[in-house]
Protein backbone atom coordinates (compact mmCIF):
# COMPACT_ATOMS: atom_id res chain seq x y z
CA UNK A 1 0.00 0.00 0.00
CA UNK A 2 1.23 3.48 -0.84
CA UNK A 3 0.20 6.91 0.29
CA UNK A 4 0.26 10.02 -1.82
CA UNK A 5 0.00 13.62 -0.72
CA UNK A 6 -1.33 15.81 -3.51
CA UNK A 7 -0.85 19.51 -2.94
CA UNK A 8 -2.07 22.31 -5.21
CA UNK A 9 0.79 24.64 -6.06
CA UNK A 10 0.28 28.22 -4.83
CA UNK A 11 -3.42 27.38 -4.77
CA UNK A 12 -5.15 30.77 -4.35
CA UNK A 13 -2.90 32.43 -6.91
CA UNK A 14 -3.38 29.49 -9.29
CA UNK A 15 -7.19 29.80 -8.96
CA UNK A 16 -6.97 33.49 -9.93
CA UNK A 17 -4.90 32.56 -12.99
CA UNK A 18 -7.32 29.95 -14.37
CA UNK A 19 -9.61 32.63 -15.79
CA UNK A 20 -6.92 35.22 -16.42
CA UNK A 21 -4.62 33.83 -19.12
CA UNK A 22 -3.05 37.27 -19.41
CA UNK A 23 -1.48 36.63 -15.98
CA UNK A 24 0.42 33.53 -17.09
CA UNK A 25 4.02 33.81 -15.83
CA UNK A 26 3.15 37.07 -14.04
CA UNK A 27 3.41 37.70 -10.29
CA UNK A 28 0.09 37.42 -8.44
CA UNK A 29 -0.63 38.07 -4.78
CA UNK A 30 -3.81 37.35 -2.82
CA UNK A 31 -4.79 39.39 0.24
CA UNK A 32 -6.28 38.36 3.58
CA UNK A 33 -9.78 39.34 4.70
CA UNK A 34 -10.14 43.11 4.61
CA UNK A 35 -7.27 43.32 2.15
CA UNK A 36 -4.85 43.59 5.06
CA UNK A 37 -1.91 41.30 4.35
CA UNK A 38 -0.48 39.11 1.63
CA UNK A 39 -1.69 35.56 2.31
CA UNK A 40 -0.77 33.83 -0.92
CA UNK A 41 1.60 34.32 -3.80
CA UNK A 42 2.28 32.85 -7.19
CA UNK A 43 5.69 31.36 -7.94
CA UNK A 44 6.69 34.58 -9.70
CA UNK A 45 5.69 36.74 -6.70
CA UNK A 46 7.64 34.47 -4.34
CA UNK A 47 10.66 34.89 -6.57
CA UNK A 48 10.46 38.65 -5.98
CA UNK A 49 11.16 37.94 -2.32
CA UNK A 50 7.81 39.11 -0.93
CA UNK A 51 7.34 37.53 2.51
CA UNK A 52 4.00 35.89 3.29
CA UNK A 53 1.95 37.87 5.81
CA UNK A 54 3.45 41.25 4.99
CA UNK A 55 0.89 44.12 5.20
CA UNK A 56 -0.28 45.36 1.82
CA UNK A 57 0.90 48.94 2.32
CA UNK A 58 4.48 47.73 2.75
CA UNK A 59 4.58 46.19 -0.73
CA UNK A 60 2.87 49.01 -2.65
CA UNK A 61 6.12 50.08 -4.29
CA UNK A 62 6.89 46.49 -5.34
CA UNK A 63 3.41 46.15 -6.84
CA UNK A 64 3.98 49.17 -9.07
CA UNK A 65 7.55 48.32 -9.95
CA UNK A 66 6.94 44.69 -10.93
CA UNK A 67 3.36 45.05 -12.17
CA UNK A 68 2.05 42.55 -9.63
CA UNK A 69 -1.62 41.55 -9.97
CA UNK A 70 -3.38 41.95 -6.60
CA UNK A 71 -6.55 40.07 -5.57
CA UNK A 72 -8.80 40.08 -2.52
CA UNK A 73 -9.41 36.54 -1.35
CA UNK A 74 -12.25 35.00 -3.35
CA UNK A 75 -13.13 31.97 -1.24
CA UNK A 76 -16.21 31.19 -3.32
CA UNK A 77 -13.97 30.60 -6.32
CA UNK A 78 -11.25 28.75 -4.37
CA UNK A 79 -13.80 26.50 -2.76
CA UNK A 80 -15.37 25.55 -6.08
CA UNK A 81 -12.04 24.76 -7.74
CA UNK A 82 -10.95 22.85 -4.63
CA UNK A 83 -14.03 20.63 -4.73
CA UNK A 84 -13.37 19.93 -8.43
CA UNK A 85 -9.76 18.94 -7.67
CA UNK A 86 -10.84 16.71 -4.77
CA UNK A 87 -13.45 15.00 -6.92
CA UNK A 88 -10.84 14.26 -9.57
CA UNK A 89 -8.46 12.86 -6.94
CA UNK A 90 -11.21 10.56 -5.71
CA UNK A 91 -10.95 8.71 -9.05
CA UNK A 92 -7.36 7.76 -8.35
CA UNK A 93 -7.64 6.75 -4.72
CA UNK A 94 -9.13 3.83 -2.88
CA UNK A 95 -9.38 6.23 0.08
CA UNK A 96 -9.16 10.00 0.16
CA UNK A 97 -8.61 12.35 3.08
CA UNK A 98 -9.16 16.02 2.34
CA UNK A 99 -6.52 17.55 4.57
CA UNK A 100 -7.08 21.19 3.70
CA UNK A 101 -8.58 23.29 0.89
CA UNK A 102 -5.55 22.51 -1.28
CA UNK A 103 -4.15 19.21 0.03
CA UNK A 104 -5.33 15.62 0.15
CA UNK A 105 -3.92 12.28 1.20
CA UNK A 106 -4.68 9.36 -1.11
CA UNK A 107 -4.27 5.65 -0.67
CA UNK A 108 -3.20 4.52 -4.11
CA UNK A 109 -4.18 1.36 -5.91
CA UNK A 110 -1.64 -1.05 -7.34
CA UNK A 111 -0.61 0.86 -10.48
CA UNK A 112 2.93 1.90 -11.28
CA UNK A 113 3.62 4.88 -9.04
CA UNK A 114 5.35 7.10 -11.59
CA UNK A 115 2.53 6.60 -14.05
CA UNK A 116 -0.13 7.42 -11.51
CA UNK A 117 1.66 10.55 -10.29
CA UNK A 118 1.98 11.76 -13.87
CA UNK A 119 -1.64 10.90 -14.56
CA UNK A 120 -2.89 12.72 -11.46
CA UNK A 121 -0.92 15.84 -12.31
CA UNK A 122 -1.94 15.79 -15.96
CA UNK A 123 -5.62 15.20 -15.25
CA UNK A 124 -5.98 17.88 -12.57
CA UNK A 125 -4.11 20.39 -14.75
CA UNK A 126 -6.09 19.66 -17.91
CA UNK A 127 -9.50 19.50 -16.25
CA UNK A 128 -9.18 22.45 -13.87
CA UNK A 129 -6.06 24.42 -14.79
CA UNK A 130 -4.65 23.95 -11.29
CA UNK A 131 -1.03 22.67 -11.05
CA UNK A 132 -0.43 20.10 -8.33
CA UNK A 133 2.59 18.28 -6.95
CA UNK A 134 2.52 14.67 -5.83
CA UNK A 135 4.60 13.06 -3.07
CA UNK A 136 4.47 9.29 -2.66
CA UNK A 137 5.63 7.17 0.25
CA UNK A 138 4.86 4.10 2.37
CA UNK A 139 3.30 6.30 5.11
CA UNK A 140 1.46 9.63 5.28
CA UNK A 141 4.43 11.33 6.95
CA UNK A 142 6.83 10.16 4.23
CA UNK A 143 4.34 11.11 1.48
CA UNK A 144 4.15 14.59 2.99
CA UNK A 145 7.96 14.84 3.09
CA UNK A 146 8.19 13.49 -0.48
CA UNK A 147 5.83 16.25 -1.55
CA UNK A 148 8.32 18.89 -0.38
CA UNK A 149 10.87 17.32 -2.72
CA UNK A 150 8.28 17.07 -5.52
CA UNK A 151 7.67 20.83 -5.31
CA UNK A 152 11.31 21.50 -6.19
CA UNK A 153 11.39 19.15 -9.17
CA UNK A 154 10.39 20.11 -12.70
CA UNK A 155 8.42 16.86 -13.12
CA UNK A 156 6.34 17.81 -10.06
CA UNK A 157 6.30 14.43 -8.33
CA UNK A 158 8.60 12.40 -6.14
CA UNK A 159 8.39 8.83 -4.91
CA UNK A 160 10.16 8.16 -1.61
CA UNK A 161 10.92 4.58 -2.61
CA UNK A 162 12.91 5.80 -5.62
CA UNK A 163 15.41 7.42 -3.26
CA UNK A 164 18.08 6.18 -0.87
CA UNK A 165 15.94 6.32 2.26
CA UNK A 166 18.88 7.02 4.59
CA UNK A 167 19.95 9.97 2.50
CA UNK A 168 16.37 11.19 2.24
CA UNK A 169 15.89 11.15 6.02
CA UNK A 170 19.28 12.74 6.57
CA UNK A 171 18.31 15.69 4.42
CA UNK A 172 14.91 16.13 6.06
CA UNK A 173 15.12 18.63 8.92
CA UNK A 174 13.14 17.73 12.04
CA UNK A 175 11.23 21.01 11.92
CA UNK A 176 10.02 20.10 8.43
CA UNK A 177 8.54 16.77 9.51
CA UNK A 178 4.75 16.68 9.46
CA UNK A 179 3.51 16.64 13.06
CA UNK A 180 6.79 17.76 14.65
CA UNK A 181 6.52 21.44 13.95
CA UNK A 182 8.44 24.39 15.25
CA UNK A 183 7.67 23.97 18.94
CA UNK A 184 9.42 20.59 19.12
CA UNK A 185 12.13 21.62 16.69
CA UNK A 186 13.92 23.81 19.27
CA UNK A 187 13.71 21.06 21.87
CA UNK A 188 15.07 18.40 19.49
CA UNK A 189 17.86 20.67 18.28
CA UNK A 190 18.93 21.28 21.89
CA UNK A 191 19.19 17.51 22.21
CA UNK A 192 21.42 17.28 19.15
CA UNK A 193 18.68 16.00 16.83
CA UNK A 194 18.59 17.97 13.60
CA UNK A 195 17.45 15.49 10.97
CA UNK A 196 14.70 12.93 10.54
CA UNK A 197 17.39 10.23 10.41
CA UNK A 198 18.65 11.23 13.87
CA UNK A 199 15.09 11.15 15.19
CA UNK A 200 14.61 7.57 13.97
CA UNK A 201 17.83 6.60 15.77
CA UNK A 202 16.33 7.49 19.19
CA UNK A 203 14.67 4.78 21.24
CA UNK A 204 10.89 4.48 21.17
CA UNK A 205 10.70 5.11 24.91
CA UNK A 206 12.74 8.32 24.69
CA UNK A 207 10.56 9.64 21.87
CA UNK A 208 7.34 8.73 23.66
CA UNK A 209 8.53 10.34 26.89
CA UNK A 210 9.59 13.59 25.24
CA UNK A 211 7.29 13.93 22.26
CA UNK A 212 4.24 12.00 23.50
CA UNK A 213 2.51 9.23 21.58
CA UNK A 214 1.99 11.57 18.63
CA UNK A 215 5.77 11.92 18.27
CA UNK A 216 6.27 8.18 18.54
CA UNK A 217 3.77 7.55 15.76
CA UNK A 218 5.65 10.07 13.64
CA UNK A 219 8.91 8.20 14.31
CA UNK A 220 7.30 4.91 13.21
CA UNK A 221 5.96 6.58 10.11
CA UNK A 222 9.45 7.81 9.24
CA UNK A 223 10.58 4.20 9.57
CA UNK A 224 7.99 3.24 6.97
CA UNK A 225 5.38 1.72 9.32
CA UNK A 226 1.96 3.29 8.73
CA UNK A 227 0.81 4.58 12.14
CA UNK A 228 -1.46 7.52 11.36
CA UNK A 229 -4.93 6.65 10.09
CA UNK A 230 -6.74 8.31 7.23
CA UNK A 231 -9.35 10.70 8.60
CA UNK A 232 -12.22 10.79 6.20
CA UNK A 233 -14.57 12.93 8.20
CA UNK A 234 -13.29 15.71 10.43
CA UNK A 235 -14.26 15.29 14.10
CA UNK A 236 -17.01 17.67 15.26
CA UNK A 237 -15.63 20.93 16.60
CA UNK A 238 -15.81 21.68 20.32
CA UNK A 239 -16.12 25.40 19.85
CA UNK A 240 -17.18 27.39 16.82
CA UNK A 241 -15.82 30.82 16.23
CA UNK A 242 -16.72 33.49 13.73
CA UNK A 243 -14.75 36.68 13.90
CA UNK A 244 -13.65 39.47 11.65
CA UNK A 245 -11.67 42.64 11.85
CA UNK A 246 -13.34 45.73 10.47
CA UNK A 247 -11.68 47.63 7.67
CA UNK A 248 -12.70 50.94 9.25
CA UNK A 249 -13.09 51.80 12.94
CA UNK A 250 -16.68 51.07 14.02
CA UNK A 251 -18.21 53.21 16.75
CA UNK A 252 -21.96 52.67 16.40
CA UNK A 253 -23.81 50.02 18.42
CA UNK A 254 -26.14 49.34 15.50
CA UNK A 255 -23.21 48.46 13.23
CA UNK A 256 -21.84 46.11 15.88
CA UNK A 257 -25.28 44.53 16.26
CA UNK A 258 -25.42 43.81 12.54
CA UNK A 259 -21.95 42.34 12.54
CA UNK A 260 -22.85 40.21 15.57
CA UNK A 261 -25.96 38.98 13.77
CA UNK A 262 -24.00 38.13 10.65
CA UNK A 263 -21.23 36.26 12.47
CA UNK A 264 -23.79 34.60 14.72
CA UNK A 265 -25.56 33.35 11.59
CA UNK A 266 -22.31 32.04 10.09
CA UNK A 267 -21.47 30.25 13.32
CA UNK A 268 -24.90 28.60 13.59
CA UNK A 269 -24.61 27.43 9.98
CA UNK A 270 -21.42 25.60 10.93
CA UNK A 271 -23.15 24.28 14.02
CA UNK A 272 -26.06 22.82 12.03
CA UNK A 273 -23.71 21.40 9.42
CA UNK A 274 -22.08 19.21 12.06
CA UNK A 275 -25.51 18.45 13.61
CA UNK A 276 -24.76 20.10 16.93
CA UNK A 277 -26.38 22.59 19.28
CA UNK A 278 -24.64 24.99 21.66
CA UNK A 279 -25.36 26.10 25.19
CA UNK A 280 -23.21 29.25 25.49
CA UNK A 281 -22.77 32.27 23.25
CA UNK A 282 -19.64 34.27 23.94
CA UNK A 283 -19.30 37.68 22.35
CA UNK A 284 -16.25 39.90 22.50
CA UNK A 285 -15.22 43.26 21.08
CA UNK A 286 -11.92 45.05 20.99
CA UNK A 287 -10.37 48.26 19.72
CA UNK A 288 -7.21 48.38 17.61
CA UNK A 289 -4.26 48.00 19.95
CA UNK A 290 -1.85 48.90 17.21
CA UNK A 291 -3.28 52.40 16.83
CA UNK A 292 -1.31 54.42 19.28
CA UNK A 293 -3.14 57.44 20.60
CA UNK A 294 -6.56 55.74 20.47
CA UNK A 295 -8.29 54.93 23.75
CA UNK A 296 -8.26 51.16 24.11
CA UNK A 297 -11.02 48.86 25.31
CA UNK A 298 -11.91 45.22 25.07
CA UNK A 299 -14.50 43.11 26.81
CA UNK A 300 -16.43 39.87 26.49
CA UNK A 301 -19.71 38.46 27.74
CA UNK A 302 -21.05 34.92 27.83
CA UNK A 303 -24.77 34.29 27.66
CA UNK A 304 -26.24 30.93 28.57
CA UNK A 305 -29.15 29.83 26.44
CA UNK A 306 -32.27 28.53 28.15
CA UNK A 307 -32.19 25.51 25.87
CA UNK A 308 -29.18 24.35 23.75
CA UNK A 309 -29.89 25.57 20.24
CA UNK A 310 -28.70 25.94 16.66
CA UNK A 311 -31.52 28.30 15.79
CA UNK A 312 -30.08 31.62 14.55
CA UNK A 313 -32.60 33.94 16.25
CA UNK A 314 -31.74 32.33 19.61
CA UNK A 315 -28.03 32.78 19.05
CA UNK A 316 -28.35 36.28 17.60
CA UNK A 317 -30.53 37.57 20.41
CA UNK A 318 -28.09 36.14 22.96
CA UNK A 319 -25.19 37.78 21.12
CA UNK A 320 -27.06 41.09 21.13
CA UNK A 321 -27.83 40.87 24.83
CA UNK A 322 -24.14 40.23 25.45
CA UNK A 323 -23.17 43.12 23.21
CA UNK A 324 -25.48 45.51 25.09
CA UNK A 325 -23.67 44.57 28.30
CA UNK A 326 -20.17 45.17 26.98
CA UNK A 327 -20.66 48.02 24.50
CA UNK A 328 -19.19 51.32 25.62
CA UNK A 329 -19.72 54.52 23.68
CA UNK A 330 -16.79 56.51 22.36
CA UNK A 331 -14.45 53.74 21.31
CA UNK A 332 -13.30 52.83 17.83
CA UNK A 333 -13.94 49.11 17.57
CA UNK A 334 -11.71 46.99 15.36
CA UNK A 335 -12.88 43.46 15.96
CA UNK A 336 -15.92 41.45 17.03
CA UNK A 337 -16.03 37.73 17.73
CA UNK A 338 -18.93 35.36 18.24
CA UNK A 339 -17.84 32.12 19.89
CA UNK A 340 -20.23 29.24 20.47
CA UNK A 341 -19.34 26.74 23.19
CA UNK A 342 -20.96 24.03 25.26
CA UNK A 343 -21.48 22.15 22.03
CA UNK A 344 -23.53 19.00 22.15
CA UNK A 345 -24.77 16.48 19.67
CA UNK A 346 -28.25 17.54 18.60
CA UNK A 347 -29.45 13.97 19.04
CA UNK A 348 -28.26 13.55 22.59
CA UNK A 349 -31.65 14.30 24.08
CA UNK A 350 -31.30 18.01 23.47
CA UNK A 351 -33.13 17.85 20.20
CA UNK A 352 -36.19 16.64 22.05
CA UNK A 353 -36.07 19.72 24.20
CA UNK A 354 -35.48 21.84 21.15
CA UNK A 355 -38.41 20.24 19.41
CA UNK A 356 -40.64 20.33 22.44
CA UNK A 357 -39.95 23.98 22.78
CA UNK A 358 -41.10 24.71 19.25
CA UNK A 359 -40.90 22.10 16.50
CA UNK A 360 -41.44 24.75 13.85
CA UNK A 361 -37.97 26.22 14.52
CA UNK A 362 -36.33 23.08 13.25
CA UNK A 363 -38.40 22.95 10.08
CA UNK A 364 -37.83 26.65 9.39
CA UNK A 365 -34.06 26.19 9.61
CA UNK A 366 -34.12 23.19 7.31
CA UNK A 367 -35.88 25.29 4.69
CA UNK A 368 -33.64 28.32 5.24
CA UNK A 369 -30.49 26.20 4.88
CA UNK A 370 -31.85 24.66 1.69
CA UNK A 371 -32.69 28.04 0.16
CA UNK A 372 -29.32 29.53 1.08
CA UNK A 373 -27.47 26.52 -0.30
CA UNK A 374 -29.32 26.82 -3.56
CA UNK A 375 -29.45 30.58 -4.10
CA UNK A 376 -26.40 31.72 -2.17
CA UNK A 377 -25.56 32.88 1.30
CA UNK A 378 -27.83 35.38 2.97
CA UNK A 379 -30.66 34.94 0.44
CA UNK A 380 -32.74 34.44 3.55
CA UNK A 381 -31.41 35.78 6.83
CA UNK A 382 -32.59 37.01 10.19
CA UNK A 383 -31.41 40.57 10.02
CA UNK A 384 -31.66 43.69 8.07
CA UNK A 385 -28.28 44.47 6.56
CA UNK A 386 -28.09 48.04 5.37
CA UNK A 387 -26.33 48.75 2.11
CA UNK A 388 -24.03 51.23 3.78
CA UNK A 389 -22.94 49.12 6.73
CA UNK A 390 -19.51 50.09 7.92
CA UNK A 391 -18.56 46.70 9.25
CA UNK A 392 -18.63 44.79 5.99
CA UNK A 393 -15.39 43.42 4.67
CA UNK A 394 -13.12 45.43 2.47
CA UNK A 395 -12.57 43.48 -0.73
CA UNK A 396 -11.58 46.02 -3.30
CA UNK A 397 -9.68 43.67 -5.59
CA UNK A 398 -12.20 40.84 -5.66
CA UNK A 399 -12.23 38.75 -8.83
CA UNK A 400 -15.55 37.50 -10.25
CA UNK A 401 -17.14 34.31 -8.91
CA UNK A 402 -16.54 32.78 -12.34
CA UNK A 403 -17.89 29.33 -11.55
CA UNK A 404 -20.78 29.89 -9.15
CA UNK A 405 -22.63 33.03 -10.21
CA UNK A 406 -24.57 33.52 -13.44
CA UNK A 407 -23.79 37.23 -13.48
CA UNK A 408 -20.04 36.76 -13.12
CA UNK A 409 -19.25 34.13 -15.76
CA UNK A 410 -16.00 34.52 -17.73
CA UNK A 411 -16.49 36.62 -20.85
CA UNK A 412 -15.05 35.10 -24.00
CA UNK A 413 -14.52 37.32 -26.99
CA UNK A 414 -15.83 36.15 -30.33
CA UNK A 415 -14.32 39.14 -32.04
CA UNK B 1 -22.32 30.46 -0.41
CA UNK B 2 -22.61 27.07 -2.09
CA UNK B 3 -19.84 25.13 -0.51
CA UNK B 4 -19.77 21.40 -0.10
CA UNK B 5 -16.37 19.88 -0.16
CA UNK B 6 -17.71 16.56 -1.31
CA UNK B 7 -20.03 17.67 -4.07
CA UNK B 8 -19.08 19.53 -7.21
CA UNK B 9 -20.56 22.89 -7.97
CA UNK B 10 -24.21 23.01 -8.88
CA UNK B 11 -23.74 24.43 -12.32
CA UNK B 12 -27.43 24.98 -12.65
CA UNK B 13 -30.31 24.25 -10.35
CA UNK B 14 -31.81 20.90 -11.21
CA UNK B 15 -34.80 21.44 -13.42
CA UNK B 16 -37.08 18.47 -13.44
CA UNK B 17 -39.21 17.89 -16.48
CA UNK B 18 -41.31 14.76 -16.23
CA UNK B 19 -41.10 12.38 -19.17
CA UNK B 20 -44.29 10.55 -20.05
CA UNK B 21 -43.89 7.21 -21.76
CA UNK B 22 -47.48 6.84 -22.90
CA UNK B 23 -49.15 8.96 -25.50
CA UNK B 24 -51.96 11.02 -24.14
CA UNK B 25 -54.98 10.76 -26.38
CA UNK B 26 -57.19 13.79 -26.84
CA UNK B 27 -60.63 13.43 -25.41
CA UNK B 28 -59.63 10.41 -23.41
CA UNK B 29 -59.00 11.00 -19.73
CA UNK B 30 -55.58 9.51 -19.23
CA UNK B 31 -54.18 8.96 -15.74
CA UNK B 32 -50.81 9.96 -17.20
CA UNK B 33 -49.26 10.61 -13.81
CA UNK B 34 -49.20 6.88 -13.20
CA UNK B 35 -46.88 6.42 -16.16
CA UNK B 36 -44.40 9.17 -15.40
CA UNK B 37 -40.84 7.95 -15.89
CA UNK B 38 -37.71 9.53 -14.43
CA UNK B 39 -37.35 13.32 -14.77
CA UNK B 40 -35.24 15.01 -17.39
CA UNK B 41 -32.30 16.85 -15.96
CA UNK B 42 -30.54 19.31 -18.25
CA UNK B 43 -27.37 18.94 -16.21
CA UNK B 44 -27.27 15.31 -17.23
CA UNK B 45 -27.64 16.26 -20.89
CA UNK B 46 -25.23 19.21 -20.94
CA UNK B 47 -22.58 18.11 -18.47
CA UNK B 48 -20.76 14.82 -18.84
CA UNK B 49 -17.94 15.65 -16.48
CA UNK B 50 -18.75 18.08 -13.69
CA UNK B 51 -15.19 18.52 -12.44
CA UNK B 52 -13.96 19.71 -15.84
CA UNK B 53 -17.00 21.65 -17.06
CA UNK B 54 -17.22 25.44 -16.97
CA UNK B 55 -19.80 27.89 -18.28
CA UNK B 56 -18.70 31.04 -20.09
CA UNK B 57 -20.50 33.91 -21.79
CA UNK B 58 -19.86 35.03 -25.38
CA UNK B 59 -19.22 38.57 -26.48
CA UNK B 60 -19.07 39.17 -30.24
CA UNK B 61 -20.43 37.71 -33.46
CA UNK B 62 -17.46 36.03 -35.15
CA UNK B 63 -19.03 32.58 -34.60
CA UNK B 64 -22.54 33.47 -35.74
CA UNK B 65 -22.35 30.86 -38.53
CA UNK B 66 -21.91 28.13 -35.92
CA UNK B 67 -25.00 29.34 -34.08
CA UNK B 68 -23.06 31.21 -31.40
CA UNK B 69 -24.16 34.79 -30.85
CA UNK B 70 -23.26 37.50 -28.40
CA UNK B 71 -24.70 36.89 -24.93
CA UNK B 72 -24.95 33.13 -25.44
CA UNK B 73 -23.70 30.73 -22.81
CA UNK B 74 -21.20 28.06 -23.77
CA UNK B 75 -20.68 24.80 -21.96
CA UNK B 76 -16.95 24.11 -21.99
CA UNK B 77 -15.49 20.73 -21.09
CA UNK B 78 -11.74 20.82 -20.47
CA UNK B 79 -11.47 17.02 -20.40
CA UNK B 80 -12.30 16.67 -24.11
CA UNK B 81 -9.40 16.48 -26.56
CA UNK B 82 -9.08 19.50 -28.79
CA UNK B 83 -9.15 18.08 -32.31
CA UNK B 84 -9.49 19.65 -35.70
CA UNK B 85 -13.11 20.66 -36.37
CA UNK B 86 -14.01 21.22 -32.73
CA UNK B 87 -15.09 24.60 -31.42
CA UNK B 88 -12.69 25.66 -28.68
CA UNK B 89 -11.99 28.35 -26.16
CA UNK B 90 -8.44 29.29 -27.04
CA UNK B 91 -5.93 31.61 -25.47
CA UNK B 92 -4.03 33.65 -28.05
CA UNK B 93 -1.37 35.99 -26.65
CA UNK B 94 -3.08 36.04 -23.26
CA UNK B 95 -6.60 36.72 -24.59
CA UNK B 96 -9.57 34.34 -24.62
CA UNK B 97 -11.31 33.72 -27.92
CA UNK B 98 -13.85 31.22 -29.22
CA UNK B 99 -13.20 29.78 -32.70
CA UNK B 100 -13.23 26.54 -34.64
CA UNK B 101 -9.93 24.69 -34.39
CA UNK B 102 -8.46 23.60 -37.71
CA UNK B 103 -5.28 21.87 -38.80
CA UNK B 104 -3.96 22.21 -42.31
CA UNK B 105 -0.57 21.35 -43.77
CA UNK B 106 0.77 20.65 -40.30
CA UNK B 107 -0.30 24.01 -38.91
CA UNK B 108 -3.03 24.92 -36.44
CA UNK B 109 -5.34 27.81 -37.14
CA UNK B 110 -8.52 29.26 -35.64
CA UNK B 111 -11.43 29.73 -38.00
CA UNK B 112 -14.17 32.29 -37.42
CA UNK B 113 -17.65 31.51 -38.77
CA UNK B 114 -18.39 34.95 -40.07
CA UNK B 115 -16.84 36.24 -43.31
CA UNK B 116 -16.19 39.63 -41.68
CA UNK B 117 -13.46 38.15 -39.48
CA UNK B 118 -9.99 36.90 -40.44
CA UNK B 119 -8.57 33.43 -39.87
CA UNK B 120 -6.09 33.40 -36.98
CA UNK B 121 -2.92 31.57 -38.04
CA UNK B 122 -0.94 30.03 -35.21
CA UNK B 123 2.71 30.75 -35.93
CA UNK B 124 5.68 29.37 -34.04
CA UNK B 125 5.89 32.65 -32.15
CA UNK B 126 2.22 32.76 -31.15
CA UNK B 127 1.51 32.19 -27.47
CA UNK B 128 -1.32 29.73 -28.02
CA UNK B 129 -3.20 27.26 -25.87
CA UNK B 130 -6.56 25.53 -26.01
CA UNK B 131 -8.38 26.26 -22.73
CA UNK B 132 -11.33 23.95 -23.32
CA UNK B 133 -13.63 22.38 -25.88
CA UNK B 134 -17.12 23.84 -26.37
CA UNK B 135 -19.77 21.12 -26.14
CA UNK B 136 -23.00 23.16 -26.24
CA UNK B 137 -24.21 26.70 -26.88
CA UNK B 138 -27.22 27.95 -24.97
CA UNK B 139 -29.14 30.68 -26.74
CA UNK B 140 -32.06 32.42 -25.12
CA UNK B 141 -34.88 33.82 -27.24
CA UNK B 142 -36.19 36.11 -24.55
Amino acid sequence: MKYALVDCNTFYASCEKVFRPDLKNKPVIVLSNNDGCVVAMSREAKALGIPRGIPLFKVESHIKKYDIAVFSSNYTLYHDLSSRVMNILRNFASELEIYSIDEAFLILGGESQDDIARLIRGTVMTWTGIPVSVGIGPTKTLAKAANKVAKKRPEGYFDFSSSDSRLFLKELEVGDIWGIGRQYQAFLNRNGIFTALQLTQQSDSWVKKNLTMVGLRTKWELEGKPSIDMEQAPPPKKGILSSKSFSYPVTDLLDLMEAAADYGTTATEKLRKQKSVCRYVNISVSTNYFRQGDRQYSNAATIELAVPSAYPPDIISAARRGLEQIYRKGFKYKKITVYLTGIEDENRGQLDLFLKEDPRKYRVMESVDRINRKYGRNTVNCMNIRETSHWQMKREQLSPRYTTNWNELPLISAG
Amino acid sequence: MISFIFSPVQIAPVVEVPLFCDLIKAGFPSPADDYSDSSLDFNEYLIKNRASTFIVRVQGDSMIGAGIDTGDLLVVDRSIRPETGRIVIAVVDGEFTVKRLHRELGRWCLLPENPDYPVIEIGDETDFQVWGVVTHAIHSFL
